[in-house]
């Protein structure tokens, strides 16, 4: 029988990520000095695992409120407005979500009708797109470029702009480029989404791994509070990715209808996670700290030795992602990641898996000790030295 | 702070070759700030930090509450320095509360120490009083946890 069949179309159609095809190539090869993660190298700090545990000693094993626990939503509406700037109500204007994932999942299906059509700057992390797809509107790349170090520009916006445009999806610093925007940069993007009646949703994962002067939330721009739903999760910040937990915070109606979604597919995120996610945002500040200065010198250093290797590479003032452009060997981005992991054993993510604009760039995450850093690096410059015979 | 020094204290085991590779230094540079490091006192010196319940490790460990006389000028410090001076001491800190010196003393045998305890410690001048506990097992040293297994990292090796 063909059970393909069943399958529906919107679905059956759906390319597979471009990373899962790369994983099982490096999952079948043994001393792989990886590059291709999209996570910290750091356990999640003990005294937030240990609140964790504590959580499950007492018996908190139970359903929380859809919207998640009043304690973690009210001690988000302090962070989120002692860091960002933008005050929210935590009995209506919070919803807490199984990590970042779902809340990008849910907005979009709260917000979006067939054939709406929603922007988002490209190369940009691996679902945007899908999920767009997956509710039946339609994406609308905008593409970033490596001489505005990936900023998204409002030029870029307005020519990409057509009729039917609702949402535009932010994801900034970026995931694969380590791109963000500068107050400056936000206040035209906010002006572009105010003439042209835009929502924005806003994905700010990699905030706290902002290196270079004071991250800026579009949310916190004059007249975006209410026409931005802001996505954080605690996934990066407090290395804590496989606990999936993250949150939206946005205008009361919005979040509601967030929440509709939400409450019949998901009912709430994990009580542990929650658990754990309020002792994160309690007692959690050193340990961000800590991690960000230790991911500093690392991206400093695989920066300056890329760009030393030939491969230019501009410096990510966030997240744990270096970009570097592959031109110089004269290979695609497929073919330099395939060649480089084959000669070398080196793994990094082709440009192309974060949308056909990352073509000629690969990622290389440098969430990873420095030994292996320093030898990943001289891998990469040993192959593409021979390249150059 | 000192680059190198933070490097340090992130609390990899680099050579200075990998220090410099990091930190975008010649070997010569880092060498440099460790030598500097080194004649501020604020790096006092390299030691392993042994699993001390393993026999290879060959040692018995005691923390030793001291109570003595504290002398007209000086203090404390005369007799905490002529104390810290045996090779038998690792460690010794001047305490606030119920005692005044914390001493960390190691032997190859319980004999040792307690001789080094009677003999020597407790017959100092101005000794008042020694307290000597044994260390019975230790979990954790300096920073790294003993018999737990190393904590993995269960990264895939490419994730989105």
């Amino acid at each position: 029988m063909d059970t393909n069949r069943f399958i529906a179309r919107h679905v059956a159609t759906l390319p597979t990520s471009g990373i899962r095809d790369f994983f099982e190539i490096v999952a079948k090869m043994k001393d792989v000095i990886s590059l291709g993660i999209g996570e910290p190298d750091f356990i999640t700090p003990w005294h937030i695992r240990e609140a964790a545990i504590y959580a499950l000693e007492k018996g908190k094993t139970h359903y929380t409120s859809n919207l998640g626990l009043i304690e973690l939503r009210r001690a988000i509406c302090n962070y989120v407005g002692q860091h960002y700037g933008m005050e929210y109500q935590p009995e209506s204007e919070v919803l807490v979500t199984v990590g970042v994932s779902e809340a990008i999942d849910i907005a979009l299906r709260a917000l979006v009708n067939p054939g709406d059509k929603v922007m988002f700057h490209q190369p940009c992390y691996v679902s945007y797109h899908p999920s767009v797809t997956l509710t039946h509107g339609i994406g609308v790349p905008v593409p970033t470029q490596a001489e505005d170090d990936f900023a998204l520009t409002a030029a870029a916006l307005t020519a990409a702009w057509q009729p039917g445009c609702k949402l535009l999806m932010l994801n900034l610093p970026c995931n694969p480029t380590g791109g963000t925007c500068s107050r400056e940069q936000l206040g035209r993007i906010a002006r572009f989404c105010i003439e042209k009646d835009l929502l924005v949703i806003s994905d700010e994962i990699y905030s706290e791994l902002t290196f270079e002067g004071v991250h800026v939330s579009i949310a916190s721009l004059p007249g975006m509070l209410e026409r931005t739903i802001f996505l954080h999760g605690f996934s990066k910040a407090f290395a804590m990715t496989g606990w999936r937990i993250g949150y939206a915070c946005g205008p009361a109606p919005l979040i509601e209808a967030m929440m509709k979604v939400h409450q019949y597919s998901m009912m709430c995120a994990s009580i542990i996670s929650q658990e754990a996610a309020l002792e994160a945002l309690v007692r959690g500040e050193e340990g961000v700290k800590r991690m960000r200065e230790q991911y500093q010198r690392r991206r400093d250093f695989v920066v300056r030795r890329f760009n030393e290797i030939g491969l230019t590479c501009h410096l990510p003032r966030g997240s744990f992602y270096a970009f570097p452009s592959v031109a110089v060997t004269g290979l695609n981005d497929k073919d330099f990641a395939l060649g480089l992991l084959q000669a070398e054993k080196v793994a990094v993510v082709p440009g192309t898996a974060f949308g056909a604009n990352g073509a000629g760039f690969v990622r290389a995450c440098f969430a990873a000790s420095y030994e292996q850093l320093i030898e990943a690096c001289t891998r990469i410059e040993r192959y593409v030295q021979s390249l150059k015979r | 702070m000192n680059p190198v020094l933070k490097l340090l204290l992130e609390g990899g085991s680099l050579s200075t070759a990998q220090m410099a590779q990091v930190l975008n230094l010649t070997e010569t540079e880092v060498n440099r700030h460790l030598e500097q490091l080194k004649k501020e006192r604020i790096l006092l010196g390299w030691r392993p930090v042994l699993n001390l319940s393993k026999e290879a490790a060959g040692a018995v460990r005691a923390v030793i509450e001291v109570r003595i006389t504290p002398e007209r000028g000086g203090g404390f410090n005369r007799f905490a320095e002529r104390i810290s001076r045996f090779d038998e001491v690792d460690s010794c800190y001047l305490m606030s509360g119920g005692y005044d010196l914390l001493v960390f003393v190691t032997g190859s045998s319980l004999q040792k120490v307690a001789a080094f305890v009677s003999e020597k410690l407790s017959t100092i001048e101005g000794v008042l009083s020694t307290s000597t506990h044994f260390l019975l097992r230790s979990y954790k040293e300096q920073g790294y946890l003993m018999d737990v297994p190393a904590e993995e990292n269960g990264r895939l090796t490419v994730t989105p």
